[in-house]
């Protein structure tokens, strides 16, 4: 195979991670709202630790991104 | 007809050279990114001396906007760090503000005809500027940890109250995690705002290259301009949510440095 080509085709690999990604930020957030709308007057306070389970989840899905930016302008 | 061409969406990230500096064999050259790295300092500076400049129990718009700014992360530095978090308080703030001012001016679009050196430049979506703040943080960290707890800080990776056998996995656990802290916290930020700016830019590079195929096609480069814009909204969001990561991790990062002793 071309070198060129197999490039092209690990960095769309690269960007799988987002799937999961995907996955984890819907289960953060319904589940948030799930417990949310069971006790509302609790929702508040957990807000923070939800953007923070939202920001670990998340650089997954950018860790696959920026590998995949990598490949494609061959910067390493 | 006129032709149009987009610019490449990487076009945006290039760093051109303004004012040629040099200190012997280092190239300290003004920079478009140094350039707005003065401009948002410079905007924050000047937003804070003329928000306190005529300070009033009964705030005016101003002064409000700024108290609700310290009170936002005055709150979120005493939640996550308790009353000994005091003192980390400027470091969090300077954070805090300096990286959501960032991130919003790079929204500001760039007057057309302008010359390259001139455009609106995001330094967030640069990995070396977030990386230099993650490491300031995690400077911080350790510093501070040795400082407070003495070699107890190494405690941090080694848990009291776990069974004996569980180290030998725990602790290359929690060291490989302490050492991906300020590699996340930069590649978090410059991710988002880099991927970001290139969907915006792909959106409107989209604009350009139906609106120049003529005829029907020029109608259609509508869509992709309405994408433009809910991604402009979207990012909006993501320049304060990114800020407000960076500055919460940073907080419970330094907790961590703070109460290593306790457990």
């Amino acid at each position: 195979m071309e070198v060129e080509a197999a490039k092209l085709i690990g960095a769309g690999l690269a960007t799988i991670p987002l799937a999961g990604a995907g996955v984890g930020l819907g289960l953060i957030f319904g589940n948030f709202l799930t417990g949310a709308f069971r006790n509302p007057s609790a929702a508040a306070a957990n807000q923070p630790t939800m953007l923070l389970g939202f920001a670990l989840t998340e650089f997954t899905g950018l860790l696959g991104f920026t590998i995949s930016i990598l490949i494609l302008l061959e910067i390493f | 007809m006129q032709t149009f061409r987009a610019a490449s969406p990487m076009e945006q990230f290039e760093i051109i050279n303004l004012v040629d500096l040099s200190l012997g064999s280092i190239d300290i050259s003004l920079t478009n990114s140094a350039l707005w790295m003065l401009i948002c300092t410079g905007a924050i500076i000047i937003f804070f001396a003329a928000a306190t400049r005529r300070a009033a129990i009964i705030p005016n718009r101003l002064q409000s906007t700024a108290e609700v700014l310290y009170e936002f992360v005055s709150d979120l530095v005493r939640d996550t760090i308790g009353t000994e978090g005091r003192k980390f308080f400027p470091y969090v703030f300077t954070l805090f503000l300096w990286i959501l001012i960032a991130n919003l001016f790079g929204l500001i679009p760039t007057l057309p005809g302008l010359p390259h050196a001139a455009h609106t430049f995001t330094t967030t979506s640069h990995l070396i500027v977030t990386l230099a703040l993650s490491m300031l943080t995690i400077t911080i960290v350790i510093v501070y940890g040795f400082w407070k707890n003495g070699f107890k800080f190494l405690k941090l990776f080694a848990p009291s109250g776990v069974p004996p056998l569980m180290y030998i996995l725990l602790v290359p656990i929690e060291v490989v995690s302490f050492l991906s802290r300020p590699l996340s916290l930069a590649i978090r930020l410059f991710a988002n705002m880099f991927a970001g700016h290139i969907i915006l830019k792909l959106f409107a590079g989209f604009v350009v290259s139906l609106v120049g195929a003529g005829g029907f096609l020029s109608v259609m480069g509508l869509l992709p301009f309405l994408g433009a814009v809910a991604v402009t909204a979207l990012e909006f969001l993501v320049a304060f949510l990114q800020a407000y990561v960076f500055a919460i991790l940073t907080c419970i990062y330094l907790s961590d440095a703070a109460h290593a002793a306790d457990h």
